[in-house]
Parts: C-alpha cells; sequence; structure tokens
C-alpha cells in the first residue's frame, strides 16, 4: 500500500502517546462498530425478536430474512438502478469536472474568479429551494423536446452529477495545480494540443485526486433521498428510496431492512476498500489548494 | 498506448452516458402524455403487507380489465411515504398518471388544486351512478357541495382491538363500549410491564383520527362550518386533552408510546405487552408479528356514553382509499371505464377482500365473504357512527399542525411534564396561527 | 503507473506560473488559446445552469408569489405576494417566524458542535494513526464503513437504537450501567438534540479523517526531524508542527463540512419523521415542513432564500478571514 510507506517519526513516541492512542481508537472502533452490530444482528432474527427489548446475543437465529428482502421489495432492481444512475453520475461527472478544472488550472481567461466562486456557491442552496423548480424544468424539457428527464435514469443522473459538480471540480483544481507545468509543457513541444497535453499528462499524473473526487460523486448519488423520492418511478427507483420499501403503512419489517442494508452495502465497501489506498494519496493534493 | 486508452474510455463513456440521459435510460415516463387510446397509467397506493404483494394482487385484475376492454393499465404501487409528494408534483407540472389512488382525507385539499377531474352527474353516470356508494364514503370525497373529486374504492373504519387472554386474566368479561368504563378497565390490565392501551404518539395522521372523533365526541369540530380553523374551542381542546390524560392523568398508555410512530403499538399488541389498540385493519400485522387470529377480540370504538351513533356519538374516522382520474388525462373515456371496473361488484369484492378493507359500494357489501365478525364491526360503524374527516381545503395543513400538537403534548406526558387544559390551549393556539390566513 | 503524482516535488510548482503567463508566451493560434479554456469550462456551466442556476431563479420568483395548493397547477398564474412571503417569515413575533427563527439557532448551535466533533475525531484519528502499526489498514478500512453506508439504512438502524423501550442505547445506559432515573427518550423531547448530534458525527467524521489523513502525508519528513532536534517530543510536534501544516486543508474541509451539515435534510428526516422535535428542528426539515407538507411554496421558497443569503453571508466572511493573501501563501508555500 502506497499510504503506508510514512515517514517515521524521528523520536520514539512516548508512552502517554501510546496510551492515549490505544483508549481513543478502541472507543472510536466500538463507536463505529456499533450500528454495524446491531445491523447484523437483528438482520439474523425473527421479526418477533427484533421489534422486541434489544439483546446483544440474539436467541433464535435465522437467515429467513436474508431470503425475504428479495420478496417484499424489488431489491435487485433497484440496485442495478442504483448503481447505473451513481456510476454514470460519477463518470459524467468526472469528465465535465476534469475539463473544467483544468481550464481554471491552466488558463488565465477573463471571468475565471466569477465561476469559481459561482460553483462553490450552488453547494449553499438548499436542496428544497430547488426541487419544485427543477422538477417542473424537466417536465418542461420533456414536454417540449421529448426528452424524458423526470422519472428516467436520464434525469436522475443529470441530477446527480451536477450535485457533486462543485466540490470535484474545486478539487480538482488542487491537484491539477499540484501537477508540474513543465510536465504540459514538455507535451506541447512534443507536438501535443491543450487537450492532448490534459489527457497525456495531467490525467495520469493525476490519478489518484480523480479517484478520490470519482468516490465522492459516488457516495453523493448513491445515499440521495429526497430528490429520488420525487424523480423516479417504479422502475427506476433507486436504493435510497427503495429501501424504504419494508416499511410499509402497518408493517415495518426491521430485520429485512437491516438485512437489505447489509446486502447492498457489501459490495460499496469492498470497492471502496479497493480503491482505498488511491483515495488517500489522492486527497491530499486538492486539499491543500 | 495506455493513454489513448484512457481517452477512448473516457469518449465511450461521455457518450453511453449522454445517450441514456437522451434516451431516458430505456424507461421513459408514461405519463398521460403517452396515454392514447390503448394504455392507462396507474398509481395505486399501498395497501398490501408490502408493494410486492400489491402487485401481486392487482396484476391479474388489470390484465382481466385489459381482456375486457383492449386497454393495458401501466401499474405503479407507490409508497406512502412519497404519495402525497408525487402527486403534488403530478399536479404542478401536469405530469402524472391517468388514475390514481389517494388517501380519501386528501380529498378536498386535493380538489382545491383543481388537477383532479370532477365527478359531476354525467361521469358517475358512466360509472353506474352514484347511489352505488355507501353515503358515509361519498362523505370523504370532497368539499360538501362541489362535484366530488374523487370516488371511494376501499373503505376502513376504527374499531377496538383487544387481547382476549389479557382480557380474561385481568377479569374482564367484555370489551369496554365507553371511555369510562375502558379507564376503569385499563387500570385493572396496567402494571407488571404492561398497559391497557396503545398509541402512536409520534405518527401525525393517527393523532388527527383519534383527536377528530373525540372532538365529534365533544361536540366540536376542528373548522367551523364556513371552513375557518378553530382549534382552540372548548370541546377541541377537551378532546386533545382527553387523548393525552390517557397516557398523562390514567397512565393507561406507556409512556413509550410519545414516541412511536412506526407502529410499535401492534408489536406491542402481538406480543401481549398491551391490551388494547384502535386501529383500522390491523389483523395482517398482528399475525405477521406470531399472533393467532383467535387470541384477539374486536368491538366497536368507545363513545363518551351511550351508543355509537351519529354527532357525539361517532366513534370512527371514514378511512378509507379513494379513486381518483388525472384532470390532464389523454384518455378520460378509458379512464372512466377502468375507475367502473374498479367498482364494480366484482372486483370491490376481490379486492377489499384481499386487503381486508370494506367495500364502499353498496351492493358488493352483501357477499358472505364481509360477514366475518371483525368485518361486521367495521360495516356496522361505517354505517351508523363514522365521520368524515372536515372536507376542507387546509386538511393536509391541519393534519400537520394538529397532529404535530398532539406529538408534542404526548412528549410532555410521557416527560411527566403536567398536561392542563391551558397547555393543551397553548398548543392548539400556536398550531392555528401556522395555518394560512384566509 | 502513478509515480508521477507520487514523487512530485514538495514544493508548489504551479504557484511559479503567474495566472496570465501561459496565454502570453504562445502568439500563434491566440484566439484559439483564448476560447479554450470557454470552451473547457462549457459542459460544466451549462449543467450548473440547468440543474442549479436556472431552478434557483424560478424558486426565487416563486417566493414572491402566493403559491399555494389553489395555485399550483400553474405556478406562473399565481398571484403576487410582493414581500408578504419574507414578511410572514420574518414575523418574529408570530408563530411562523418565532418557529423559523428558532429552528435557526437549533440548527447553527446543531451545525456548530457537530462539524466541531466531526473534526475534532478527524484529526485525533489521523494523528493517531500516523505512525503505521499492527492492524492499521483494518482499522482505516472500518473507519470508513460509515461513509460507504447508505444514509437511509444507517440512520434507520441509529433510530432503531435509539427507541426508549427496545433500544440498545437505553438497554446499555439504563438497564446495564443504572444511569438515569428511568428509561430516556431519545427520538422526541429535548435529548433528540443529542441523538441528533450522534448519528451526523457518526455519518460525518470519516469524510474528516479520509482528508486529514491525506493531508498529514504531505507535511514533509524533514520538518518533523528539524523539530525533534530542536528537543520537541510527540506531543509538541503534533502541536507546532502538524496542526499548523494543516491549515489549509482545515479551511477547505470545514467550510465543506459546515456547508452539509447545515443544509443536510436526509438524517433528521429519516431519525424523526416529518415532525422534528422541537430540540431538533433542523431548519431544512423545518422549511419541507412549511412548503411540502402544508402546501405552501411560496413561503417554503422564501425561506429557502433566506437561508441561502445567510449562507452565501457566512462564507464569504470565512473565506476572507481565512485566506491569506497570495504573497503570504506564497511565502509560506515556499518553505
Amino acid at each position: 500500500m502506497a499510504a503506508d510507506k510514512k515517514p517515521r517519526s524521528p523520536m520514539a513516541a512516548p508512552r502517554s502517546f501510546l496510551w492515549s492512542r490505544r483508549i481513543f481508537l478502541t472507543l472510536l472502533t466500538g463507536f463505529v462498530l456499533l450500528p454495524v452490530y446491531v445491523m447484523v444482528s437483528s438482520s439474523l432474527k425473527p421479526l418477533a425478536d427484533v421489534s422486541g427489548k434489544f439483546r446483544w446475543i440474539p436467541s433464535g437465529l435465522t437467515l429467513r430474512p436474508y431470503l425475504d428482502i428479495w420478496r417484499t421489495v424489488p431489491l435487485a432492481d433497484y440496485f442495478v438502478n442504483s448503481l447505473i444512475v451513481a456510476g454514470a453520475a460519477t463518470a459524467c461527472s468526472l469528465v465535465v469536472a476534469v475539463f473544467a478544472a483544468y481550464a481554471v488550472s491552466r488558463h488565465a481567461f477573463r471571468g475565471r474568479r466569477v465561476f469559481t466562486v459561482t460553483v462553490l456557491s450552488t453547494q449553499m442552496f438548499p436542496g428544497i429551494l430547488f426541487l419544485l423548480p427543477l422538477f417542473l424544468l424537466y417536465v418542461d424539457i420533456g414536454n417540449a423536446t421529448g426528452i424524458a428527464l423526470f422519472g428516467s435514469r436520464g434525469g436522475l443522473i443529470l441530477t446527480y452529477l451536477t450535485f457533486s459538480l462543485p466540490f470535484s471540480v474545486w478539487m480538482l483544481i488542487g491537484y491539477f495545480d499540484g501537477v508540474p507545468r513543465d510536465l504540459d509543457e514538455a507535451a506541447k513541444v512534443d507536438g501535443c494540443g491543450p487537450l492532448g497535453a490534459l489527457l497525456r499528462v495531467v490525467v495520469p499524473a493525476a490519478v489518484p485526486g480523480i479517484v478520490a473526487v470519482g468516490v465522492y460523486a459516488f457516495m453523493t448519488a448513491w445515499g440521495e433521498v429526497l430528490f429520488a423520492s420525487v424523480m423516479t418511478t417504479d422502475t427506476t427507483r433507486t436504493l435510497a428510496v427503495g429501501l424504504q420499501g419494508y416499511a410499509t403503512q402497518n408493517d415495518v419489517y426491521w430485520n429485512q431492512v437491516m438485512a437489505a442494508s447489509l446486502v447492498v452495502s457489501v459490495p460499496v465497501v469492498a470497492g471502496f476498500l479497493l480503491l482505498q489506498r488511491y483515495l488517500v494519496t489522492g486527497l491530499t493534493a486538492g486539499a491543500v489548494k | 498506448m495506455r493513454i489513448i486508452r484512457a481517452a477512448a474510455v473516457g469518449a465511450v463513456t461521455l457518450s453511453l452516458v449522454l445517450t441514456a440521459a437522451a434516451c431516458g435510460g430505456g424507461s421513459p415516463a408514461d405519463g398521460s402524455g403517452s396515454g392514447g387510446g390503448k394504455t392507462l397509467t396507474y398509481w395505486a397506493s399501498n395497501q398490501g403487507a408490502s408493494l410486492e404483494v400489491d402487485k401481486k394482487v392487482l396484476r391479474p385484475e388489470l390484465d382481466r380489465f385489459e381482456k375486457e376492454t383492449g386497454i393495458k393499465v401501466e401499474l405503479e404501487v407507490i409508497p406512502w411515504s412519497d404519495l402525497l409528494n408525487r402527486i403534488l408534483t403530478a399536479a404542478t407540472s401536469g405530469q402524472g398518471p391517468d388514475v390514481l389512488n389517494i388517501g380519501n382525507t386528501w380529498s378536498a385539499s386535493l380538489q382545491s388544486t383543481g388537477a383532479l377531474l370532477p365527478w359531476d352527474a354525467k361521469n358517475f353516470e358512466a360509472i353506474g351512478g352514484k347511489d352505488r356508494f355507501v353515503a358515509s364514503a361519498l362523505g370523504s370525497t370532497g368539499a360538501p357541495g362541489q362535484d366530488p373529486a374523487a370516488v371511494p374504492l376501499y373503505s376502513m373504519a376504527y374499531a377496538l382491538y383487544y387481547n382476549k387472554k389479557m382480557f380474561q386474566d385481568a377479569g374482564i368479561a367484555k370489551p369496554p363500549a365507553t371511555w369510562d368504563e375502558l379507564i376503569a378497565d385499563g387500570k385493572k390490565l396496567s402494571g407488571d410491564g404492561k398497559s391497557a392501551l396503545g398509541v402512536e404518539g409520534g405518527n401525525l395522521a393517527e393523532n388527527i383520527h383519534q383527536v377528530f372523533v373525540l372532538g365529534k365526541q365533544h361536540g366540536a369540530d376542528f373548522f367551523t362550518p364556513d371552513g375557518k380553523a378553530d382549534f382552540t374551542s372548548d370541546g377541541a381542546v377537551a378532546a386533545v386533552k382527553q387523548y393525552v390524560d390517557l397516557m398523562a392523568a390514567h397512565k393507561i398508555v406507556a409512556p413509550g408510546n410519545a414516541e412511536y410512530a412506526q407502529n410499535q403499538s401492534l408489536a406491542d399488541f402481538a406480543k401481549d405487552r398491551t391490551a388494547m389498540v384502535l386501529w383500522q385493519t390491523p389483523g395482517t400485522t398482528f399475525q405477521a408479528q406470531g399472533m393467532n387470529p383467535d387470541e384477539w377480540g374486536v368491538a366497536p370504538a368507545p363513545v363518551i356514553s351511550g351508543t355509537p351513533g351519529r354527532g357525539t356519538g361517532t366513534n370512527s374516522m371514514v378511512a378509507g382509499i379513494n379513486l381518483a382520474v388525472f384532470k390532464n388525462t389523454k384518455n378520460r373515456e378509458g379512464a372512466l371505464k377502468f375507475v367502473k371496473f374498479m367498482t364494480g361488484d366484482t372486483e370491490q369484492k376481490t379486492l377489499n377482500h384481499a386487503y381486508g378493507s370494506i367495500p364502499p359500494v353498496t351492493s358488493a357489501q352483501q357477499d358472505p365473504a364481509f360477514d366475518t365478525p371483525t368485518v361486521t364491526v367495521l360495516k356496522q360503524t361505517l354505517a351508523t357512527s363514522a365521520a368524515a374527516l372536515p372536507q376542507v381545503p387546509e386538511e393536509s395543513q391541519f393534519e400537520t399542525v394538529v397532529g404535530t400538537a398532539v406529538k408534542e403534548l404526548f412528549a410532555d406526558a410521557a416527560a411527566g411534564r403536567p398536561v392542563t387544559t391551558e397547555s393543551v390551549r397553548a398548543e392548539l393556539d400556536k398550531a392555528q396561527q401556522q395555518m394560512p390566513k384566509k | 503507473m502513478t509515480t508521477t503524482a507520487i514523487e512530485k516535488p514538495p514544493g508548489r510548482t504551479g504557484q511559479r506560473h503567474a495566472p496570465g503567463a501561459a496565454p502570453r508566451r504562445r502568439r500563434p493560434g491566440r484566439l484559439r488559446a483564448r476560447g479554450l479554456p470557454y470552451l473547457l469550462l462549457l459542459p460544466a456551466l451549462l449543467l450548473e445552469l440547468l440543474v442549479h442556476l436556472v431552478p434557483m431563479l424560478i424558486g426565487i420568483v416563486m417566493s414572491f408569489k402566493e403559491l399555494t395548493q389553489f395555485f399550483i397547477r400553474d405556478w406562473t398564474a399565481a398571484p403576487w405576494a410582493g414581500p408578504d412571503n419574507y414578511a410572514v417569515s420574518l414575523d418574529l413575533d408570530a408563530p411562523v417566524g418565532e418557529a423559523l427563527l428558532k429552528s435557526f439557532l437549533t440548527t447553527c448551535l446543531f451545525t456548530f458542535c457537530s462539524v466541531g466533533l466531526c473534526w475534532l475525531l478527524g484529526t485525533a484519528a489521523a494523528l493517531f494513526m500516523q505512525e503505521a502499526f499492527r492492524g492499521r489498514g483494518l482499522l482505516r478500512a472500518l473507519f470508513l464503513v460509515p461513509y460507504a453506508l447508505p444514509v437511509y439504512a444507517a440512520v434507520i438502524t441509529w433510530a432503531f437504537m435509539f427507541q426508549r423501550d427496545n433500544g440498545l442505547v437505553n438497554h446499555v445506559l439504563h438497564d446495564q450501567l443504572g444511569i438515569g432515573d428511568g428509561p430516556a427518550f431519545w427520538l422526541i423531547g429535548d435529548n433528540a438534540f443529542v441523538t441528533l448530534l450522534v448519528v451526523s458525527v457518526w455519518k460525518g467524521w470519516p469524510f474528516a479523517f479520509l482528508v486529514l489523513m491525506a493531508g498529514l502525508q504531505n507535511i514533509p519528513r524533514e520538518v518533523y526531524e528539524a523539530a525533534a532536534l530542536d528537543g520537541a517530543g510527540t506531543w509538541r510536534q503534533v502541536r507546532h508542527v502538524t496542526l499548523p501544516s494543516l491549515r489549509p486543508v482545515n479551511q477547505v474541509l470545514v467550510l465543506v463540512l459546515f456547508l452539509w451539515t447545515f443544509n443536510d435534510f436526509n438524517t433528521p428526516f429519516v431519525l424523526f419523521g416529518k415532525a422534528a422535535p422541537a430540540s431538533a428542528d433542523l431548519i431544512s426539515l423545518h422549511i419541507y415542513q412549511s412548503s411540502f407538507q402544508t402546501w405552501n411554496f411560496g413561503t417554503g421558497s422564501a425561506m429557502s432564500v433566506l437561508l441561502l443569503l445567510f449562507l452565501l453571508a457566512v462564507t464569504g466572511a470565512y473565506l476572507l478571514l481565512t485566506t491569506r493573501s497570495p504573497r503570504e501563501r506564497k511565502a509560506a508555500g515556499g518553505r
């Protein structure tokens, strides 16, 4: 792991430091894992037990919830929807953000400051302010052009990619600034245009940063609830909203909510862990900006 | 090579995604726009144990409709958490289904948006006439004096569900018929980690349903006849206080119920921890929680004195689901056909039986399937002693602000703070001031 | 083959090229070069315009309209309300304005606590995990789990744990440790604030941890060595070397956490449902209640605009106060 080649501190750490570290990290691990434990143990109980008094050690273990989750709610469909939406939003967001960040990082142009400030300010819009207008806009565009933005995955992709765009651009400017300019100048001498320099030199050099931004964009789209609840239909519903299907008018299938959450999280966490080493080397440059 | 490949991958991804955006990810929204003569979009509310159960119940019926009329129905079952927002956005944008389910308490509110097709005489005629429907159910389809905004589809009523064994153990022979009896029985039933009555103190709609009925029993409405909010009348204050006092003063409701909003009271009931709940059709939930149908009994919900009836004898709201046609539909004729189909005797029997509700259509009610003891109680209640929630445009706001006020009062009661007539009136006054000015 | 990035010199090479130097150098194709940055920005601009700016403008227009249920079918035809929606929102003597102000103050306090705790936990964890030790990789992976779980799943699990009668929290505090007179309420009443804070910190700190952990790796080893030669122990190194070096990272991190936390809707909504208890009535949920649930989109929009103005002001002030002038930054960068 690239991240593990750390500078060893020149002085041995004192006892107090080691002890505080041990205590602190133990407590923190407990805090982080507590809900995860509850999820795992609850997902293995029959419904009647889950809605009863909490017990550390579950008594009647069952795997039933893991079978039932697929019948109560079309979980697999929701999962696929979420994957498509979040994946496409991430890919698009990255492409758009890379171009924009490159422009800001490498070119002086009129309106540069205005652009960065505007981009930053979109992070402040309360979602409620533009949920309804955005919906109206999508419907109008749909009526005018026949492109179905509302109710489709496309509309959601478009929305989410824009959600993560500001922070992505912002972080990528930082990463690109960190890539020595001599490299793209050299590429230009070799006959590359500015785009060639971007694609052949700057992007490869900033891969860690791009991965970091990608993870952020993915998680933004993966977890969003408010817009998804209004802008999706039966066939396009995402997980973030779809998981609520385990709570119906009269019943809340707690054990199934937990089981389903775990099942859908495993691939994400796994992917996350695979990308983790890039993330650690990646986030630095952007944040230093 | 690597660079070229990276560029290629980037280009391919971008074009893929743009295509996806352009063609809507392969699943265009079949709104009313694409209706034509051959398809209808139907938004169903979640009535069964899960969305998937609903689809299983409805799909064969919709297929039958298609066979009869050649009209294909696109079904979407919408969870309650999203239904009202979806309807609102549909109303705002004009992009919605052709036919949809609405909670019957929303009728007047949605009517005022003008997004739903009014049921004038001609439209009623197309589905077999207004007099097919039970009167009380029709009372919850829109503001009085206007053409209804919807027609009744499923009806439900509140009743008292009680745990037979706990009653037996406490030496109580029959379920309480008045609130005084309920409180007296409640004291016998409470204790030893058990409590007498379960409530959902954190559930706004549930709070409204209960205090509305109690208001009726105190001779109070929450709106004046000309539709102005009137939350602070003596009757309204007394009703809210009486409901909260079940926990605050009489202690027959466990304090923990103040935070219930996920139907925990039903789970408590199924686990013999609570002896009674006032609810509409909780049978499937009890069974899912491991209770046998012969372990609980059903009785009419209590009144202050005498027997259930009109006026102060009211012991339930008219609960239920209405069927509405979206005004923007491109296929009004097909939509009316579909409504006629869904309110026909056959479908009414099948669907209401599947959902444990009562048909709001008189002729369908005669079916022996609706003669079980439970259904008889509900049928009786609906016919004689149920009242519709205020049919005013501000009903949704009423549910939100007064429901929240009751929730706050329960929180006070649970924390041991006193709940007095003054504190109740103050909460209700605050709620009333949040209502839109007229 | 990402070594180029890792081996980049610690000094900020990019800084040496003052903006504006590059285009001047290339005289041929000047027009193209001038157009290029705009072309590159175009997709981002269009998207921001479509999804953020235009809807926001519509939202601002809506805030001046009487957009209740009677008019939502055609919002453009709704009557103008002038400043009425703002007057209602800002009338602090009336319940609506009073509730909004209270919700706003609650949100400020909540954001302050949540961002502070997220930052503190993130910093502490990043510092403690700077040195390699056995199991560090595993811990780092574990700490990212809250960030990867779907929001709904994570928050509903916390709500499950915070139930009064059946939840884990009271089981531990009351049944096992015997704290308090009776089991406490966590989802209603005054404790709801604490509940919200715990959940929000649990969900938010891993992001701070990630960013700070990355930031720590940028501090050159020589700086520590120099400090050690001067006789500074571990704790002093942390205080005098590590924390000051993290300043630029913190500037961005704190701002982003602030904006996210302040606008957070999902956490309180999943935790408390449609009506949050007064002690945890965050502004986003409050506005949702004032618009979607009460069908009064004009007032809801007005409240949102007010919120937007506040956030703009705070962010502007924050950036002015924390950003050093370019000259200063150059001096700091040229360590």
